[in-house]
C-alpha cells in the first residue's frame, strides 16, 4: 500500500471525486460534500482492502488524511 | 456459548405485510438534494413504508398470519404456540401476543408470549421456537416478527429518520420428526454497548417527564428528543462489520457448510454500506445475497423474512441452503444455517 494508492482508493469508494483530489494535508471536512457517512465508507474500505479496523477513537486523533494513512499503516 | 444444533423442525411457510403508505427519500427535505442522492446511494434506501398511526405492528403481523392460514389452508386449531418479537407493542401491559391470539382466533390452549428484540429478533425467534418444537410435545408454532420502527424517529435526525421502514411477518414452524431437518444457531449479546442504539425515556429507568420531548441538537442535521431513537452510527457500523461476520463463520463451521457455499445469504437489512461490507468480507457472490433496502429500508426484525419473501414470491416456494444473520439493537446478534425445503411464501401484502 503506497500513500498515493490509499488516497486513490478512498476517492474510488466515495465516488464523485476527481482522481488526485485528496492529499495528505487535507482535513476530513475539506473532502467535497463531507458528512459522517464518509467516515463509514473509509472504515469499510480499510477493513476490506487493508484488513485494518479504524475506530471512532482513531478518527478523533486524526486531523488530516495523512494522519489517517499513518494510523492504517501502523495497524497493518 | 450459545450454539445449537436443533433437528426434527422445519420452517413451512412465511408471509409479510407492509403499510401501503410509501415514503420516497428523495423528498426528505431536512437535507439538501445532493445529500439525499449520497444517502440513497450509500444506504441503498430509496423508499420506505411508513405506517399511519392507526396501524400497529400487531396489525401487520396479524394480517400476515391470516394470509398464511388462508392461502395455505392451515388450521388455526393446530397452532400450539405463538411468539411475537417486537419492540413496538400495542401497550406496555399486557403483552401483545395475547391480543393477537384472540384476534387470530387461535385456541386458548395456545402458549403465547412477547420477546423484546429488534434486528436480531427473527433469528432469536427461530431459535426459541425450533428449540420448543424439537421435542415433539408442541407440533406447530407461529413466529410473528416486526416493528413500527418509524415511530421513534425524529424527522430532524438525518442519521436515523431516512433509514427505517415498517413491516410485519409471520413464519410457521413445525415439528417434522425428520432427523435430517436441522437448524444450526449461533447467538450473542453485548450489553456493554447498549447505548449504541437506544431510546432514553419511556421505561421505568427514565419515565416520560416534562423534558422527554425537549429537542437537542447533537450535531449538524441531528436533532433528537429523549423519546427518539439515539443511534451511534460509527459504533453500530464498526460492530456490524465485525461481530456478525464472526457469528456467520461460526455457524457455518457448525453446519459444515462454508459461508459462500450456502445458496443464499440473507442479512438483516441494516443499510447497503454495512451489508455490502459484510458480503464482501465473507466472499459471497452478490447474486446470493438479495436485498430489500431500496424498496423497504431497514425493517428491524421483519427484514429477514421480508427479504426471503420478496426474493422468492414469484415461485411461491423457497428451497436451498440459507444463512440468516440478524444484528443490531442490544447489542444483539445471531445467525442460523438451515436448508429450506419447499417452504411456502405468500405475496407481500399491503395494509
Amino acid at each position: 500500500m503506497t500513500e498515493n494508492d490509499f488516497y486513490l482508493s478512498i476517492e474510488r469508494e466515495i465516488g464523485e471525486i476527481d482522481p488526485g483530489t485528496l492529499k495528505a494535508d487535507m482535513a476530513f471536512n475539506e473532502i467535497p460534500n463531507w458528512s459522517s457517512m464518509h467516515f463509514l465508507i473509509i472504515i469499510a474500505l480499510c477493513d476490506i482492502e487493508y484488513g485494518v479496523k479504524v475506530t471512532g477513537e482513531d478518527f478523533k486523533k486524526c486531523k488530516t488524511l495523512g494522519d489517517l494513512y499513518a494510523v492504517v499503516k501502523a495497524k497493518r | 456459548m450459545a450454539q445449537a444444533k436443533i433437528n426434527k423442525v422445519r420452517i413451512s411457510a412465511i408471509s409479510c405485510t407492509v403499510p401501503a403508505n410509501t415514503v420516497d427519500n428523495n423528498n426528505y427535505e431536512w437535507i439538501t438534494p445532493d445529500e439525499r442522492n449520497f444517502l440513497i446511494k450509500n444506504t441503498g434506501i430509496h423508499f420506505r413504508r411508513v405506517a399511519e398511526k392507526a396501524i400497529c405492528t400487531s396489525d401487520m403481523c396479524t394480517d400476515a398470519a391470516e394470509r398464511l392460514f388462508s392461502d395455505l389452508n392451515i388450521l388455526k386449531e393446530d397452532v400450539d404456540i405463538l411468539v411475537f418479537v417486537s419492540q413496538s407493542p400495542d401497550y406496555l401491559v399486557p403483552a401483545t401476543s395475547m391480543t393477537i391470539q384472540d384476534r387470530l382466533q387461535l385456541p386458548k390452549t395456545t402458549a403465547a408470549f412477547d420477546v423484546n428484540l429488534g434486528c436480531s429478533g427473527y433469528v432469536y425467534g427461530l431459535f426459541m421456537l425450533a428449540s420448543m418444537l424439537s421435542s415433539g410435545n408442541l407440533k406447530k408454532g407461529l413466529l410473528l416478527a416486526g416493528d413500527r420502527a418509524t415511530d421513534s424517529q425524529n424527522y430532524k435526525d438525518k442519521t436515523s429518520y431516512p433509514i427505517f421502514g415498517d413491516a410485519g411477518s409471520a413464519t410457521l414452524i413445525e415439528f417434522s420428526g425428520n432427523e435430517n431437518d436441522v437448524l444450526f444457531f449461533d447467538l450473542n449479546s453485548d450489553g456493554s454497548r447498549s447505548k449504541a442504539i437506544h431510546i432514553p425515556d419511556g421505561g421505568t429507568r427514565n419515565p416520560f417527564d416534562e423534558n422527554s420531548e425537549e429537542e437537542v441538537e447533537f450535531e449538524k442535521g441531528v436533532i433528537r428528543s429523549r423519546r427518539n431513537l439515539h443511534m451511534d452510527g460509527m459504533g453500530v457500523f464498526n460492530f456490524s462489520i465485525d461481530e456478525p461476520p464472526k457469528s456467520m463463520l461460526a455457524v457455518a463451521t457448525l453446519a459444515g457448510v462454508d459461508v459462500p457455499d450456502h445458496d443464499y445469504l440473507i442479512l438483516h437489512q441494516a443499510n447497503k454500506l454495512i451489508n455490502e461490507t459484510i458480503r464482501r468480507k465473507l466472499k459471497v457472490d452478490v447474486n446470493k445475497c438479495p436485498s430489500t433496502l431500496n424498496e423497504f429500508g431497514n425493517t428491524s426484525s421483519a427484514s429477514i423474512p421480508l427479504t426471503i419473501v420478496r426474493h422468492c414470491e414469484k415461485n411461491k416456494i423457497v428451497n436451498g441452503k440459507m444463512l440468516l444473520s440478524g444484528f443490531g439493537v442490544g447489542l444483539s446478534w445471531a445467525s442460523c444455517s438451515l436448508e429450506m425445503k419447499n417452504v411456502n411464501v405468500t405475496t407481500i401484502a399491503e395494509l
